[in-house]
């Protein structure tokens, strides 16, 4: 019994540690984005990386999860001769939840895994110690291009995201289901509002802040090498994906009390 | 001059430095020696500002460098240039980035000159032309050397080297001796040298100081430290494997077999 309190208090520790990192890490961040110089060229490498190389990923997913989300909707929809209703259900299921959240655990594979290892091996190799002694902060040097470019990046993707999969959508009404083209566009654009998008916009900009702050904490906290970066990456993974979900539970919590 | 005063650092609560006090005077290369994993490269980080100590302090021409801001420590930086144990090159930007990186950074210079006082420093390191290779198509010693020119580039008072030999065969061993004698003479900076390897340690230093747990325990010129009666000190210059140091993790191993029993 004292052993499992002792378990529990110390992971009890361990997570509050980690949370206060994790959130100085963040406020640390936001000081430097605000800070000159702003390289702009790096903040480009970064959204190139980040954003465009993980189209082809983005694009597959969402126009699959498009085409699963309309066939399954019509399994039940045909028995009830509803139909019609399958682009709208896909459109909004889209805008409103599944782009944001799939596109952010897509991203936080791809680009926080990344991440995580390149900063992971610079730690190791002490070249964030280098950093520092050449009077550069590493923060703003590493961190605050992969912020900027992730908070720009990651809203894009998801609006795409969106557009993908109503495409996906469109592909198995048109296509198997027999819905007209006009019949198919009316009744996306129709119940969708502009707060749909919006809020699912606001979504991706908590998960782009979770998958940078978790991945660049989880990179430059390193310790032991080779091992030590196979177990960040893991974790940097592993911790936005959890995070994401959870902050998306939460968001659409306050979202359907809020209206 | 550089003042180390009872300088106390303790990680995971082992104590690496315990209460130690150096002093390194103007224009002189001092070489630390020691066991590896006892504290050397920790205290070298201290002086830089990587680490900060526990207790004590660390006075740099009058500068207590633990109660720096973070503006009057990067100008602090400035004064100094550090040569890494792996060299630490960046892996993403070419050599001419890696040697220039400070003049990028820290100054309005046009590319052009850059460019020029980048060759300047890799010809001081008896580099030149590989500003466009990137660090992995550079030897180990070819890396070190480069380290070595971007630690120079911004003319530093202070350098400092963290096994600036490890790794490296005992010709290019030597060549770098030479490079870091060649450039204390050329530059007249301040060297702090952390290194076991006492080929090297005669060669380049003014004086040598011996760290053994976590504190120096002698500190002469080559020719002191070569005739000392001290028998930890005599342990370690000479390379055997009986003497105090050793018995020390003999008895431990002892008392923990001990204890098994």
């Amino acid at each position: 019994m004292k052993k499992l309190i002792e378990g529990f208090g110390r992971s009890a520790i361990g997570t509050v540690r980690y949370a206060g990192g994790v959130s100085v890490l963040f406020f640390e961040t936001l000081f430097w984005v605000a800070m000159p110089p702003f390289r702009p060229g790096q903040i480009y490498d970064q959204m190139v990386k980040i954003g465009v190389d993980s189209l082809p990923i983005a694009t597959l997913t969402a126009f699959f999860i498009g085409v699963v989300i309309a066939l399954q909707s019509a399994y039940q929809m045909i028995k009830v001769s509803a139909e019609m209703y399958i682009p709208s259900l896909v459109s909004i299921s889209m805008t409103r939840e599944i782009a944001p959240i799939l596109t952010a655990l897509v991203v936080a594979g791809r680009v926080g895994a990344s991440i995580a290892a390149e900063l992971g091996s610079m730690k190791v190799t002490e070249q964030i110690d280098a950093l520092e002694t050449l009077a550069t902060p590493p923060i703003k040097y590493l961190v605050a291009p992969r912020f900027l470019a992730l908070f720009t990046m990651l809203p894009l993707l998801t609006v795409y995201a969106d557009l993908i999969g109503i495409i996906g959508g469109y592909t198995v009404s048109v296509y198997k289901l027999g819905l007209t083209h006009s019949m198919y566009i009316k009744m996306t654009f129709q119940p969708l509002v502009l707060k749909d998008i919006f809020t699912g916009l606001f979504k991706s900009l908590i998960f782009a802040v979770i998958i940078c702050i978790v991945s660049c904490y989880e990179g430059m906290k390193v310790e032991g090498g080779a091992e030590g970066v196979g177990l960040a990456t893991t974790r940097a993974v592993v911790i936005s994906s959890m995070l994401i979900i959870t902050s998306d539970a939460l968001c659409t919590v306050i979202f359907y009390f809020v209206g | 001059m550089i003042e180390a005063t009872n300088v106390v650092k303790a990680f995971n609560n082992r104590l690496v430095l315990n209460r130690l006090s150096l002093k390194i005077e103007k224009g002189e290369t001092l070489v630390i020696i020691g066991r590896s994993g006892c504290g050397k490269s920790v205290f070298l980080k201290h002086l830089i500002g990587l680490v900060k100590p526990d207790q004590g302090e660390i006075i740099i021409d009058g500068i207590n460098v633990a109660a720096l801001t973070f503006k009057q420590m990067s100008n602090l930086r400035m004064r100094f240039g550090m040569l890494f144990q792996a060299a630490a090159l960046f892996d993403s930007m070419t050599v001419g980035e890696n040697v220039g990186f400070n003049l990028i950074e820290h100054t309005n210079l046009s590319s052009q000159a850059i460019r020029q006082r980048v060759e300047e420093s890799l010809e001081l390191v008896g580099l030149r032309g590989i500003q466009d290779l990137k660090p992995a198509e550079l030897s180990g010693g070819m890396k070190k050397r480069v380290a070595l020119a971007r630690a120079i580039c911004m003319k530093p008072e202070i350098l400092l080297y963290d096994e600036p030999t490890t790794g490296l065969d005992p010709i290019m061993a030597d060549a770098i001796n030479d490079l870091i004698v060649q450039l204390h003479d050329k530059l007249k900076v301040t060297s702090v040298v952390v290194t076991h390897d006492m080929v090297s340690a005669y060669k380049i230093g003014t004086r040598i100081a011996m760290m053994y747990q976590g504190h120096i325990v002698e500190i002469g010129t080559p020719e002191q430290i070569k005739n000392t009666s001290n028998p930890v000190v005599r342990q370690f210059i000479t390379g055997s494997a009986v003497g105090p140091i050793t018995d020390i993790n003999f008895k431990s191993l002892e008392q923990v077999e001990g204890d098994r029993k």
